[in-house]
């Protein structure tokens, strides 16, 4: 692990998660928390790329620490994730929270196995 | 709930959006510090269970919701140490790509169930964890106000 690199990824991927959450949020303003569904349905995108390049190019390791770990491990978040989908149930709004665990745990693992499959056939 | 929104990242809306993604900026570095950290201490290679990820965005699940109860029942004006704590280190601390891509390896390595496993108990876990946190912190705000 290079120390620099992740920290200084994630100085750049927690606040680019933060400014589109907030465009996205504000854009579309339902309840279903559109704008954390898509962080981390983009961020499940690009990591499947970054994994599926690395299975034949082998980035060193300050690449990895530098945008898989720093990057795109700040960029997603699934804290929020959780703490959105609890609130739903909470708020009485039991079918919203159980789209959004199926929309975001569904489609980023698809879309993370497609980026894979993508880097990989290129 | 509604008393912060069902975004905890997002409200209370802070005055400055560029010094708030500066502040978002610092807490992220902690926070993925704080995961590589527990990656190096809990390394796996591709394609088995990702201990790694899952302690950290379990624990940083616990965290915040505890964070987001105290934040907004003790201190309801503070914008941006709800976005330094909150959004920048506890977001920076979970990941949800690395998650993905643990549950990708696990199907590339031929072993299904172990993937579906893992998808599964990590979600229920993360939304425990996050139950736990709210009941924990709010049990502690009604103990201080009785």
């Amino acid at each position: 692990m290079i120390w620099w690199a992740v920290a200084l990824g994630a100085a750049f991927g927690a606040p680019s998660r933060y400014l589109l959450d907030a465009a996205v949020s504000a854009r579309f303003g339902s309840r279903l928390p559109w704008g954390t569904v898509t962080v981390n349905l983009l961020g499940s995108a690009a990591a499947g790329l970054f994994a599926g390049v690395a299975v034949q190019a082998e980035p060193g390791a300050t690449v990895v620490s530098l945008l898989a770990v720093g990057f795109l491990g700040a960029f997603t978040t699934a804290s929020t994730f959780a703490f959105e989908v609890v609130a739903l149930a909470e708020g009485g709004a039991r079918r919203l929270a159980v789209l959004t665990v199926v929309l975001s745990v569904a489609g980023g693992v698809a879309l993370a196995f497609a980026g894979v499959r993508l880097a990989m056939a290129l | 709930m509604s008393s912060y929104g069902t975004d905890p990242d997002l409200s209370p809306a802070p005055p400055s959006r560029m010094l708030a993604a500066v502040v978002v900026a610092v807490g992220g570095a902690v926070g993925a510090l704080a995961r590589a950290g527990v990656a190096e201490a809990l390394p796996h290679p591709p394609g088995t269970w990702a201990w790694s990820t899952f302690v950290a965005n379990a624990t940083g699940c616990l965290a915040l919701a505890g964070l987001t109860v105290l934040l907004a029942t003790r201190f309801p004006a503070s914008r941006y140490c709800r976005l330094l704590l909150g959004t920048g280190v506890l977001g920076g601390y979970t990941t949800f790509s690395t998650f993905s891509v643990d549950a990708v390896q696990l199907l590339r390595a031929g072993r299904e169930g172990m993937a579906a496993a893992y998808v599964v108990v990590s979600v229920l876990v993360l939304l425990a964890a996050t139950v736990a946190g709210l009941w924990l912190a709010r049990a502690a705000v009604a103990r201080r106000a009785a």
